[in-house]
């Protein structure tokens, strides 16, 4: 067994150690309501953190819109959940019928991962032709764009099918239907994501994208984001290898919006803004750029602290607690004495993982 | 329309004197500074407290923001991103935004997330002095729309006191870069640090001097965004500070011209977009007119084509 597929199989043991941890907790009761709540969406944003890194880390393209895709899976799986609870019969409440939870979330994941890839394709083309800071603020409007649009479109559904209007059906007097997506104030869910559902996704998710990293177009990839002159002159056709990168990172970024959207009871466009496609930024940055490994930990850690804080005492201070460390994590880890010392301390390992150069793979 | 395009060109000279600090920052240090729309806030809490609790007057309130927020841009300089001087551009960007979050969240520790009320600072005998003679002046444009004849109404002496202040620090910055011995010595090391250094230019000094006035524009637009949108909460400053960042580059990200252009081009635009189309948020247009720019000349209006080297 090779390096690279060793560190792939370390990969999945430790999603699956994770699970099997927290599934034991569950099913003991030794978790807190709180924690218990925070799973799903923290393996949501594991998804998110390694479906960003694929563009940041080893595409070496800067977004800052990646909420955006988000955003789209997540109403995607709200439309789906509605059109299917529309359609079909069942007894008792959705909570009894695991039958029903299974398809909603299977068919919402897939049609949210292909809405997401669309969207990521059609959005790549032109965005891919810029570079640097130039294709990092064109992604952030992208993403303001798509909530903008979320914002002020309206969904509803009845007995003659599905309704898009840039108007609230429901202000009318005459209005018969369900909405689905009700502009500003989002949609309202019913919960269907489990903590398993999750965790498979996630595997899928890691699957996929390490096959990617390892593959042909994976090392073309790295090989543009290394040094784009010398892959170009080689023949590579750097586009191609680009889009499919980031369509392929829009669509599990769609998956892990929908993953997050089925696990609430309501989302709002608002959620998906700015600052949650910087949340997914961070993680990344955190856990080491093109590491896939450090991306689901600095994910599943960073999640949790802000949360954590909220029960301890520092209360009022944890955003702050949090922006302090935030600078911190970036001061020490790009302290040049402190990076001469860990080099001495970790020989054989690989440099400090935070400049671009040094992940070299997962 | 000309109430329009009047009252874009006055939301656009705020984004403009923002847009000014990103891009001399950009140009300079080679950083986005995510952090600067939130010297905005910053700036429009020290001149709101000054002039509600301790009674100052708006231009000495003015002052006294400024200098808080050149000291808070200088500091943040100091601490936050001069350690990271040789660190990836990622790494800089996330201290930014750590530093944007620091700001915020220390503001609504401070001021609670309840909205302050900024006083109207335009309806101020000071102001109604000048604007009474500026009237005479420049009365063409607006007075078609007003109904007192000849005088301005609040709202409109607040623009033209904006576009006003926006083209005299215009003017003093282009003088300053051109000039000055400092704005010589801003220029050579955007051009080429590496050089600059060689020729006894203190790169540090000339980084933190870049900040300091930068922030010290930041209150200024504090202040205008304030008195024309007076609702201050502790994210007052992050989408004002997003748009103004889409206006640097739209113009062109590093050049001082260009920021000044296309602020008043995003103003402009983001105030017709919601006249003409007013179910739509404007921002899609803001933005979907950045991509447009962008793709037709990837650098900006006004910015430079860098050749590339093999």
């Amino acid at each position: 067994m090779n390096n690279k597929s060793k560190n792939a199989f370390l990969n999945y043991g430790l999603v699956i150690v994770f699970f099997v941890v927290f599934q034991a907790l569950l099913s003991t009761g030794n978790i807190s309501s709180l924690l218990k709540g925070l799973l799903v969406p923290m393996t949501a944003y594991m998804i998110l953190a390694i479906s960003l890194n694929l563009v940041v880390g080893i595409s070496g393209e800067l977004s800052l819109g990646h909420a955006g895709f988000m955003s789209i899976g997540a109403f995607t799986a709200a439309f789906v959940e509605g059109v299917i609870l529309n359609n079909i019969k069942m007894e008792g409440p959705l909570s009894k019928n695991l039958g029903v939870q299974i398809l909603i979330f299977v068919i919402s994941v897939i049609v949210a991962a292909v809405f997401a890839a669309i969207a990521g394709f059609l959005i790549g083309i032109p965005v891919l032709r810029l570079n640097g800071d130039y294709l990092a603020i064109v992604t952030l409007a992208f993403g303001e764009i798509i909530k903008n649009i979320f914002n002020c479109i309206y969904i509803s559904i009845d007995e003659t099918g599905v309704h898009i209007s840039d108007k609230n059906p429901s202000l009318d007097a005459s209005f018969a239907g369900k909405m689905i997506l009700e502009g500003p104030q989002g949609s309202v869910i019913k919960k269907v994501s489990i903590f398993a559902a999750g965790i498979i996704l996630l595997l899928l998710v890691l699957i996929i994208v390490q096959n990617l990293v390892n593959s042909k177009a994976g090392r073309a990839i790295m090989a543009m984001r290394d040094n784009r002159i010398a892959a170009e002159s080689s023949g590579l056709p750097i586009k191609k290898y680009k889009l499919m990168a980031f369509t392929i990172s829009a669509a599990i970024a769609g998956a892990g919006g929908a993953l997050f959207a089925l696990n609430s009871t309501g989302i709002t466009p608002k959620q998906f803004d700015f600052n949650a496609s910087i949340l997914i930024l961070v993680f990344v940055v955190l856990g080491g750029i093109g590491n896939m490994t450090g991306s689901m930990i600095a994910a599943a850690l960073l999640y949790i602290l802000p949360e954590m804080l909220r029960e301890l005492d520092v209360q009022k201070y944890r955003m702050l607690i949090y922006a302090v460390l935030l600078i911190a994590v970036m001061l020490i880890t790009n302290n040049e004495k402190i990076r001469a010392l860990a080099g001495r301390v970790f020989k054989k390992k690989d440099k400090v993982s935070v400049k671009p150069e040094a992940g070299k793979e997962a | 329309m000309l109430t329009n395009l009047f009252n874009g060109i006055g939301l656009g000279s705020v984004y403009a004197i923002i847009a000014l600090g990103y891009t001399m920052v950009y140009g300079i240090a080679k950083m986005l500074n995510f952090a600067h729309g939130d010297v905005i806030m910053v700036g429009g809490y020290a001149s709101y407290c000054t002039m509600m609790y301790l009674g100052w007057p708006p231009a000495a309130a003015l002052l006294f923001s400024m200098a808080i927020c050149t000291v808070l841009g200088v500091l943040v300089e100091r601490l936050a991103y001069k350690p990271l001087r040789n660190a990836s551009n990622l790494a800089v960007l996330i201290t930014a935004i750590g530093v944007s979050y620091f700001l915020q969240n220390a503001a609504l520790l401070i001021w609670s997330s309840n909205p302050k009320v900024f006083p109207n600072i335009f309806n101020m005998p000071f102001f109604q002095g000048v604007t009474a003679s500026a009237a005479s002046v420049s009365a063409d444009a607006a007075a078609a729309d007003t109904a007192s004849s000849g005088v301005f109404s609040v709202k409109q002496r607040g623009t033209l006191i904006t576009i006003v202040v926006n083209l005299i620090i215009m003017a003093g910055l282009t003088l300053f870069t051109s000039k000055t011995k400092m704005g010589k010595a801003m220029r050579a090391v955007s051009e080429d640090r590496g050089a600059a250094t060689l020729m006894g230019i203190n790169v540090n000094r000339t980084i933190s001097m870049t900040f300091a006035i930068g922030s010290g524009l930041a209150a200024i637009a504090g202040v205008l965004l304030c008195a024309t949108y007076p609702n201050l909460v502790p994210t007052t400053g992050s989408m004002p500070g997003i748009k103004a960042f889409v206006a640097a580059v739209f113009g062109g990200i590093g050049s001082i011209p260009g920021a000044m252009i296309g602020g008043i081009l995003l103003g402009v635009i983001e105030i017709t977009a919601r006249a003409l189309v007013p179910t739509v948020p404007s921002d899609i247009f803001v933005f979907a007119v950045l991509i447009i720019v962008l793709l037709v000349k990837p650098s900006g209006l006004f910015g430079k084509t860098v050749r590339e080297k093999v």
